[in-house]
């Protein structure tokens, strides 16, 4: 992998598309950029569920991304809106394993929904954490059974807080192997 | 349990629920696979190796609860979660009766998701622990306790492989110190309840009324004293072995209360009004003449033939003096290993001692007797001084004839004073020539 891009969807919010982007950046060191998609997000959305399909995102990205794939470009959409995959009443985002895309959506790490204050850092770090979870996904990796690393399967957002927002030892040699290899290929 | 080990099979006519959840146990780890169909499941399952199967209630030919049933002649090691578009209570209830792990409706909660395989691997470590303690525990009770190779030794132990994987009850029988309790351990742990207790209860040494308290349990308030519910101790055997020991010491009153528990196998606490039930073997063990205490009226007939259904008797020690040595060897190496010592075996004027010891107090009295030999010993060897044989206690003549009475006799206080010639002539009264003359007579050496 040699490049990220982010790719806003159904309005996000650029100022957190700006923080996921520093903190991506930082932490992989690579370059992050942006993309502009040629489809919209109501495209996918289910009035039945009133969600939006993540898993159909998915197969537009890769469409959309094309090429760039094979140039080590890996492609992350970011949306405010509520996703699911059908046979679950939601996801926080959804990645190609070993592939060259992934989505989140920061709908659920807003304190707002649970009867709380608002609070923006809280909804960066939350946003933050399962935006590198999903790149790790696009790298390969699989959920880590350590629950300091960011690759700790967190169903609920108290499992985003908990865990912490780096690589384990394990996983930070495993993402470093497999980031030098091409996007959509692993050992 | 590895989480690569594990594998789960997602078995659903949707090919979107089949891949998405095949995705997402990847994501976590797991070797997944699916199968569109019954058919497809069954043919999986007999080519690779499953820990839980998420099976759609609703596809076309076999649904899932059929499957279910299939898949529960095949094994009862996998845990089958049926998945449901309709929370129906009717169907979730059926899927639980044919022994579902648990049941998840469409779409599934991840979270609720992650928390029931999580319950599946924690239960299926537990049973591996469980069979990994039961295989300790059939170690720990292969290791025969009975020594001896004196025939009776050898038939006891076919006795106890006979009536051990019974409920039959058994009654032991014979002198004190001959091992009943070692041999009613040894029938529980051959036995289908080994996994469960042995509760051992020592009916001689108890008034009535704690006996009573003691077998039965009682509840708060039952008497003064008693200021919880206790269980008794035919309660703490449910599922396994009680072992009444001195049974033929108990009153009259609880022999007729423990008559009326084993013919029900139910009993009430003292002071309570509740009948419990207990699922109990009863292994019982006396010294005493229990027909004589039928025939004076001690022991209740019924209760006799309830309790004398087979019956073992010890051989007492004496009976079998070949295996002494043999036994004062294990007792050796079992204490000398327990206090950390250095001792190799018996000097030949010990064994030779320990050979000709009456035994009175049978194989507990060898054993006390090693142990404390073996505290004492402070060299390579157990010697004769070493052995705290009581000097009251009878040796066995060799023969019948006055020479070898008195041979054995002059051996005995030879070794008993340590062959000091001064000292043995003075207890048998007579001089140090006599005794000299005495040995060399009857070729007596003293044994290194």
């Amino acid at each position: 992998m040699r490049k990220i891009e982010l790719a806003p969807l159904g309005g996000t919010d650029e100022s957190l598309l700006a923080e996921v982007s520093a903190f991506l950046s930082a932490t992989l060191k690579i370059p992050v950029g942006r993309r502009v998609l040629h489809f919209k997000a109501d495209t996918f959305y289910d009035p039945a569920r009133c969600q939006y399909n993540s898993t159909n995102i998915l197969l537009a990205l890769k469409a959309e991304s094309g090429d760039k794939a094979q140039n080590g470009v890996t492609l992350l959409a970011v949306l405010p809106h509520d996703l699911f995959i059908p046979v679950l009443t939601f996801v926080f985002g959804e990645a190609e394993l070993r592939g060259s895309v992934a989505v989140v959506s920061y709908h659920r790490f807003q304190n707002e929904r649970y009867g709380l204050p608002a609070n923006r850092k809280t909804l960066i770090t939350r946003l933050c954490k399962v935006a590198l979870h999903e790149v790790g996904h696009t790298r390969g990796l699989i959920h880590c059974l350590n629950p300091e690393c960011v690759m700790f399967s967190s169903p609920d957002v108290e499992g985003i807080d908990n865990k912490g927002s780096r690589f384990c030892v394990d996983c930070s040699r495993m993402m470093t192997r497999e980031m030098n290899l091409p996007a959509g290929r692993t050992k | 349990m590895k989480r690569n080990d594990t594998g789960i099979l997602v078995v659903d006519d949707e090919l979107i629920v089949r891949e998405s959840l095949t995705k997402w146990f990847r994501e976590d780890g797991f070797r997944v696979d699916s199968a569109s169909d019954a058919a497809e499941a069954l043919r999986k399952l007999q080519s690779s190796k499953w820990n839980i199967m998420f099976v759609d209630i609703k596809m076309p030919g076999m649904d899932g609860i059929e499957l279910l049933e299939r898949v529960r002649k095949i094994s009862k090691d996998i845990k089958v979660i049926i998945i449901t578009a309709f929370a129906s209570v009717e169907s979730a209830v059926k899927a639980l009766k044919e022994g579902a792990f648990d049941y998840i409706t469409k779409p599934i909660d991840p979270d609720y998701l992650d928390h029931l395989v999580g319950k599946v691997l924690k239960e299926q470590e537990l049973l591996q622990e469980n069979l990994q303690l039961q295989e300790r525990v059939n170690e720990l009770s292969a290791a025969n306790e009975i020594i001896g190779d004196a025939p009776s030794v050898k038939k006891l132990i076919d006795l106890i492989e006979t009536v051990a994987p019974t409920d039959t009850t058994v009654m032991i029988r014979g002198e004190s110190g001959t091992g009943k309790e070692l041999v009613a351990r040894a029938i529980h742990m051959s036995s289908p309840r080994k996994y469960f207790p042995l509760v051992v209860v020592n009916c001689g040494g108890m008034a009535e009324t704690l006996l009573e308290s003691e077998l039965f349990g009682h509840e708060r308030g039952a008497f003064t004293g008693a200021q919880y519910r206790r269980k008794g101790k035919i309660e703490l055997a449910d599922g396994g072995t009680l072992f009444l020991d001195e049974v033929g010491n108990i009153s009259s009153k609880t022999q007729m209360d423990l008559l009326r528990v084993i013919e029900t196998k139910q009993f009430t606490r003292v002071g309570g009004s509740a009948t419990i039930p207990s699922d109990f073997r009863i292994i019982c063990a006396t010294n005493r003449d229990l027909e004589k205490a039928v025939a004076e009226g001690s022991l209740r007939e019924d209760l006799f033939y309830r309790l004398n259904v087979f019956t073992i008797w010890l051989p007492p020690l004496r009976a079998r003096q070949g295996d002494i040595p043999l036994l004062a060897r294990h007792f050796l190496t079992k204490y000398s290993t327990a206090l950390g010592r250095q001792i190799t075996g018996f000097s030949g004027e010990a064994l030779h001692m320990l050979k000709a010891y009456d035994w009175p107090g049978n194989v507990r009295e060898l054993e006390n007797a090693i142990e404390r030999a073996v505290v004492v010993c402070n060299g390579p060897q157990i010697e004769a001084e070493h052995l705290p044989l009581r000097s009251n206690g009878k040796s066995r003549p060799a023969g019948k004839r006055i020479a070898d009475i008195e041979r054995t006799h002059i051996e005995q206080i030879l070794v008993e004073n340590g062959w000091n010639i001064t000292k043995s002539a003075a207890v048998l009264d007579i001089d140090r020539v006599t005794l000299y003359h005495k040995i060399e007579k009857y070729g007596l050496k003293r044994d290194r």
